[in-house]
Formats: C-alpha cells, structure tokens, sequence
C-alpha cells in the first residue's frame, strides 16, 4: 500500500492568523506549507518550532507538530527535537528580532553545531509586534519608530547571511515572500540539505515599513550557481545589495548527530559505585 | 540507629602537590574496604589546580549523613593559608593536632582550641624510605590511630598502584608501614573507630552530583542538554559518559537558556529530559521553566546550590536557592520543587522527581547543593525504586474526533501526545490557550488552563516521600535539604539527653501538603527552623505556605560553614528545659 500523500492544504490549520492584510508573512506560511507537500511529508511528521514575534505565530497555522516558544530560544526548542527525534523534519521559524537580536548566540551556535534542521527567518527589518521598532536588521537611518532617535539609530545593520557563513551553517539561500512558489523551492532544498540550513526570506512589513512594498520590483534572481567555496560565497555576500534571490551557499559538512548505543544496563552503571 | 560516638573525623591539611587528597582517598577506600561507613569533602580554594587544601572526613561502623562537631584528628604536611579555611576545622581540647615542625609553628587560629599538639615530622620521615612520601607517612599514621591498621590501606595501594608502577607500590606501602609504626608509638591517644560491623551486601562509594546523575538514569532521563558550572558539572561528567551508553542524548549547550529550551524541545519529542545547574544558571533558565509550566512539557531541573547572590562562592553551600526556585517564575506558574536529605537521596529523589515530572507534564527543580553534590560518601547501595518516567500517552483519535492536548480533565493530566502519531498535531504554546491548544486570550481560557495547572499538581499522590518524619515530642526540629543529616544526629543525641523531638524534613517543597503536615506537627508545641541561608528562606516559606502551631524559634546560617549537629543539639536541649 502506497503512503497517503498530503496536499499543502493538509499542512494548514483553520486558525486564523493575526497579521495585518498584506504582510508577507502569509506567503512564507503558504511556502512552508507546499514545501512540506512537495517533498511528500507528512503533517504528523513534521514540526514547526518558533520564538515570539509577528512570524513566530506561526506554528499555529500549520497543521504539524508545533511548538510556539519562548523570544529568541526557537533554535534551542528545535535542536533539542531534532537531536531527541531524527525521525521528524524540523524547521524553525521567526523574524529578525527573534533570530538576530534576543536569540543572535543561538543562531550562531545553531550554525556552528550543525544538527540538520531548517531554519527560516521572515526578515523585515522592524519588530512588528510591538508595533515598530528598529531590528538588528533596520537601516541604520531609519527613523519612522518612536523609539528611533531623528536620523535613525546610527548602527550598522546585522549581516545574517554573512554570520551564517562564518558560523558554519551548511545552506545558505535568500528568498522574496511575493514569489511564493521560489520561496517554496527554496525551503524544500533546504529541507532536503544534510545539516543547518538557513533561509532568509524577505518579508514586506506594509503596515511599519510602507516603502518594502517596493522590494517586489528590485529583488533579482542571483546571477550565479550557487557556490560550496565559503570565500567565493563570503566574498558575493558582502558585495551583493541584498537582493539577489536564490541559494547562495551549499556547504557539504556532515550533520551533527548524536549516536545512541545499548550497551550499558542500569546494573552495568550501577556497579560502577561498587566499593 | 545513625552515627555514635564511634566516629572518627579528620581533616588533612596541604599546599597542592604535597598529596593529602591522595591520601584521604585512599583512606577512605580503605575504610571502605573495611567495611566503614565513609563522608569526605574537601575545602579548596579559588584556584583553578593546587593551591591550599583541607581533605574532611568522617569515619563511622555506622551511616554517615552528617558532618560532625569537631575534628578528632587535624594533621597538616605543611600550613600554607590555613587561615584561609581555619573556620572549617573546628577542634576542641579532645582533639590531636598532628604537624611536622618544618612546616612552623601551628597557627594561633588553631592552638587557641585548646587541641593537643603532636610533633611529626614526616619530611624527615619519608627520607628515609626511598622514594617515600610525606603524604603516605600521613596516611600510615592515621590508620594506625584511628585503629583502622595498616591491612585495608596496603590492599587499596595493591589496586591503585601494584600493576602499573610496583616500584611507587613499594615505596608507597614502605612509607604507609614506617608511618603506622610511628603512629602506634605516639602516646596521645586518639578516638578509636567502633569495630566494623558485619556486612550485608556490598558498598558504594558516591559522590552527590553521580547519585543524582544516576537517579536520573534510573528514572527514565535520556537526553541531558546543559552548561558547564560549579558546582554541578560532575553530574553533568557523568550523564555526559553514561547517557550514550544507554540510549540517551547528551549535548553541551551554549548557554542556559539554550539548555532548558533544548530539553523542553527534546521533551516535547518524547524523551524524559533533565539539565543541571546553579544558582546563576537557574536564574537565566526561569523563563524556559514557564514555557514549561504553560505548554505543560515536563523537564527536571538539578539545581547544586552554591554561595549567592551573583556568583556569590561558587565552591561552597548554602541553602540559598529556595526562593528562586519556589517563587522566581513570571505569572501563576505552579510546578514542582523537591530536595535531596543526604548523598544517597540525591539518586532516589532526582529519580522520584523525573517520575513526578513526567506523571504531572510540569517543571521539576530538584534542590541539591555543593555540600551533597560534591562530597563522597560510602553508602549502602541504592536499594530500587518504583518510580519512572510513565507519560500518560494520546493515540490517534477514533474517527471523527477531535484531538484535544489541553483538555480539561478530572484530575488537570491530560494526554500528550508523541510527534510522528497521526491525528495528534497541535501547537504547544507559552501563549495562553483553549483546550485544543489553540491561542487564547478570553478570560474564560486563562481561568480554565490555570486551574488545570494547579489541579493537577494538588491533586496528584505523593505518598509517603514527601516528607521524612521521624521521632515524636512536643519540639519538633523542620528542616530540609542538606541539613536533614545533621538534625537527624542532634535530634538522637537529645533523646539520650531526655529531650524528645521529631525530625520533619519536607522532601517535597512544592505542592504544599497541608494535611499531611498538619499531622506531622500533631501534638508539637515548639518548632525549631534549621536551614543555611541568611534570609532564613525556609523559616519564611514555612510561615507564609503553612499552619504552624507556634512561631518558629530559627536556627539559620548563611554558607559557606555547615551547620553542625551539635548547634542543633544544644538548642533543643535549651528548648526542652
């Protein structure tokens, strides 16, 4: 007997989600939810893990095993999963705030350890939920907040991408929330890459940051193959303009796994205290 | 019965290098081999390796789970920042000062006891066997005047050096023989140990931190997610070699908070989980312990109690974590705090805790500390217990029905499901949530989930181990923790003085128990509070969570110095007049 396969509609729940009409947000949950079905998981087999924020609401809206954490410790949850269960697929999901700011050691530490998740970060570039504040990821002259100074906050913005790379991470891919199908093949080859793979999809924040409605007419298909030189990638990293869509690094570092053997019983380590 | 007269305590003193932990290992082992009763801590300083250090051990025919009053026997290779440790070496007229006169005048800080001091001059001595060692002259010495003899410790260095270096063995047993002559020749005389009795079974010989480490084990833990700190890593040493062995997971974390969001995520996949920590630790983890409490995913948490606040002395115990770990969560956030009464009980209660955990799908912080976590004891082995990790499991539901993880059920427990069962998915939230997990911020929800959280931890059967309950009176001495050990002597010794007491040493912090407590403290008029800690944390929780017949007389102290038996003991003898 064949396995029931599972449309994207099976990976989606009858919840509602809280975002404001228009946010890009609701393309990424479409994606995860067709990259799910177009590798032919199961929803039961598979997890979404997130931290708090706008996109961290994420889990609710699918219909998977899902865990909606605590601010910044999303990466923490799924990596304990993952290493207790390598049977489930494991993605990890959040916004900038989440990753980069509260969670930024994880993140690290995630892309140095290397267990074989999926971590997708909806990135943009403000902390929606708490109604528009600048983020790691904010320019540095953005000021629309009441919480920036006039002229913005003067510092240089986060480099997620380029983090990752130094940090160790095994697939690096940038994706746009408008093209939803390229946003699904992206997750799903990430999906399918050994190791911690990252995404960040540029995720139009329309009710803080208006003017990211225009990020549709500037993002670009990378003109490059993607590239498993960490200098070659490091070097596109830092002079792209931000906006080259597509996989931008595969790395062929072996997973993080945790062998667990039998060969001990509880009398065997019980006798270690033997006088 | 617990511990006599018949105990011998000693304390062995030396600069790094000069070999006194050596030695009291190996007497210790030998004692063991003996067939004695063993507890044996050391004082050491801030350094990473060496520097100044105080081996302290108690000797007994009987079980140890207290240091004593004073040392029977002080015996210094040299005194280099004694005075740094002089607190911990109480000593009265009875006692021996043993020290070699090349190392200078014993201290005041320590003649002013009253002690008799013994010249030995173990340098020397050690010259003149050939590759002899002060330390092993010590150890000779010792054994003679304690009458343990020469036999068990000469059978110890068979097995720790015969094979491997017989010519270190030889000289060894030279220099343990030609300090045991000496000893004998000394005319002080010295506590003897009570003849061993016979054995039933064989021995452990365990450390606080591997008892817990093994209770875990025992009691279903598979994965460990944790970060280095003192004074807790030994526990962390040893899940990190025995889980793998065993089927488990264990894996180093970045920090704190990534260890209790691993193990909550490693849980929620369906492995009983732990992390173990310190006060500094616990603290970064409490938002993690209500995400826990919230989304109801079990997790235990082995909290080794050091000196605080901050990093306050990393290197020794008080009892000062208690209100952290009983009040330190955010919100309405009932969950489970228990604590170990002695070595041994460090492995039934982390075991007794994760069967807690799991039965309830709460947080459980187990209140451990450096005095029980880092110490040695020789114990009778752990007999078995009956409590293991048993999650109460959702299955697939039947056709046309609704999975719901946060039902409200009779007794609060409701079905967790494992990841991979088909028909289960839900969202495990720290948002408040319905029923089916769904979030939720209508009053009706947040009262109902609550309640549920609460109902689930009072309602649950403890049975008998929620407390220690011994004696009956009219004063009784309440106590947790650590101090249990040394209230249980006091409280023995003043029966033989006329005074009758009771022991009631809470196991189970939270949940409150009150009518089990109410009949503990059935017919007692007077109560006396131990604990260590400054703020009398317990006296405190005590008189806030129950109803107590009198207003506690309080007997607290702050670490890094324990309380002994014999400040107990004098105040119930005052208490009894």
């Amino acid at each position: 007997m064949n396995a029931p396969t599972f449309s994207a509609k099976d990976f989606r729940s009858d919840v509602k989600p809280v975002w404001c009409p228009g946010c890009g947000d609701y393309g990424v949950l479409s994606s995860i939810a067709k990259a799910f079905a177009d590798l032919e998981l199961a929803p039961h087999q598979t997890s979404v893990v997130s931290g708090i924020g706008c996109s961290s609401r994420i889990p609710a809206y699918t219909n998977t095993y899902g865990f909606h954490s605590i601010h910044g410790r999303a990466l923490a949850v799924g990596a304990g999963l993952k290493l207790a269960r390598p049977d489930l697929t494991v993605l990890v999901a959040g916004g900038d705030g989440d990753g980069f700011s509260i969670g930024g050691n994880h993140f690290i530490h995630a892309c140095r350890r290397n267990v074989d998740m999926t971590y997708v970060v909806m990135d943009n570039r403000v902390y929606g939920m708490t109604k528009g504040q600048p983020s790691p990821t904010t320019e540095a002259d953005w000021d629309a907040s009441a919480m920036a100074p006039p002229g913005g906050t003067g510092v240089t913005p986060f480099h997620p991408l380029a983090i990752a790379l130094a940090s160790g991470a095994n697939f690096i891919a940038r994706a746009f929330s408008g093209d939803t199908n390229g946003t699904a093949a992206l997750i799903a080859e990430a999906i399918r890459h050994p190791g911690f793979s990252f995404v960040v999809v540029m995720s139009p924040c329309i009710t803080f940051r208006e003017e990211q409605r225009d990020w549709k007419n500037v993002v670009r298909q990378s003109g490059f193959p993607a590239t498993s030189d960490p200098a070659q990638a490091a070097r596109r990293l830092m002079t792209d303009d931000g906006f080259n869509m597509g996989v931008l690094y595969r790395g062929n570092r072996d997973s993080f796994v945790k062998p667990r053997s039998t060969e001990c019983s509880i009398a065997d380590l019980d006798a270690e205290f033997a006088v | 019965m617990t511990i006599s007269s018949g105990s011998v305590s000693i304390a062995l003193c030396g600069s790094g290098g000069a070999g006194v932990m050596t030695a009291a290992n190996m007497l210790v082992d030998a004692a063991a081999q003996a067939g004695y009763y063993a507890l044996f801590s050391r004082s050491s300083g801030p350094q990473i390796r060496g520097g100044e250090a105080a081996a302290l051990l108690r000797l007994s025919a009987e079980p140890i789970t207290s240091v004593d009053d004073t040392f029977q026997i002080l015996l210094a290779i040299d005194w280099l920042n004694v005075a740094r440790f002089a607190a911990e070496l109480p000593l009265n007229g009875e006692s021996l000062i043993l020290a070699d006169p090349a190392a200078g005048e014993v201290p005041e800080v320590l003649t002013r006891s009253g002690a008799r001091i013994v010249d030995l001059p173990m340098k020397d001595l050690a010259q003149t066997i050939p590759g002899g060692r002060p330390n092993m002259i010590a150890l000779g010495v010792v054994a003679a005047l304690i009458g343990l003899g020469v036999e068990p410790v000469a059978e110890v260095l068979g097995k720790s050096l015969k094979k491997k270096h017989a010519d270190a063995f030889e000289a060894s047993l030279a220099a343990v023989r030609h300090g045991a002559e000496t000893g004998d020749s000394l005319v002080a005389n010295c506590r003897k140990l009570h003849p061993a009795l016979p054995r039933h079974g064989g021995r452990w010989t365990i450390s606080g931190n591997h008892a817990a480490g093994l209770g875990a084990i025992r009691g279903g833990i598979r994965f460990c997610a944790a970060y280095p700190i003192t004074p807790a890593t030994e526990s962390l040493e040893y899940l990190s070699a025995a889980l793998p062995k065993i089927g488990g997971v264990f894996v180093q974390a970045e920090d704190e908070l990534a260890s209790i969001n691993m193990c909550i995520g490693a849980s929620f996949g369906g492995d009983a989980s732990i992390t173990a920590t310190a006060g500094p630790g616990l603290a970064l983890m409490t938002e993690g312990l209500g995400l826990a409490v919230s989304s109801e995913t079990p997790v235990v948490v082995l909290d080794v109690q050091r000196g605080g606040p901050s990093t306050g002395i990393p290197t020794k115990s008080e009892q000062s974590d208690l209100n952290i770990a009983l009040y330190g969560l955010h919100g309405d956030a009932p969950h489970l705090v228990v604590a170990p009464q002695s070595i041994g009980d460090c492995l039934f209660t982390t075991q007794w805790a994760v069967h807690l955990a799991e039965a309830m799908q709460a947080p459980c912080i187990v209140l451990s500390d450096q005095s029980l976590g880092q110490s040695r004891a020789v114990i009778d082995p752990a007999a078995a217990s009956p409590f293991f990790a048993n999650r109460e499991i959702a299955r697939t539901p039947e056709e046309g029905e609704t999975f719901k993880r946060y039902a409200l059920t009779n007794t609060g427990v409701s079905p967790m499901p494992v990841p991979g069962t088909p028909g289960c998915q839900y969202t495990a939230d720290g948002l408040e949530h319905a029923e089916s997990g769904t979030p939720s911020s209508q009053a009706s929800d947040h009262f109902r989930q609550l309640d549920k959280r609460l109902r689930k931890l009072v309602l649950h059967d403890y049975g008998p181990h929620w407390a220690t309950i011994e004696g009956e009176g009219e004063i009784a001495v309440i106590t947790w923790g650590s101090c249990t050990g040394a209230a249980r002597e006091a409280v023995h010794r003043a029966r033989a003085d006329g005074v009758n007491a009771r022991l009631i040493a809470p196991r189970l912090l939270y949940p409150i128990r009150p009518e089990e407590m109410a009949r503990a403290l059935d017919g007692v008029r007077r109560i006396l509070v131990v604990e260590q800690s400054h703020l009398g944390q317990f006296n405190r929780y005590l008189r806030g969570e129950y109803d107590l017949p009198a207003r506690p007389d309080l007997l607290s102290r702050p670490g890094p110095l324990p309380i002994r038996p014999g400040e107990i003991h004098a105040r119930l003898l005052a208490m009894g007049k």
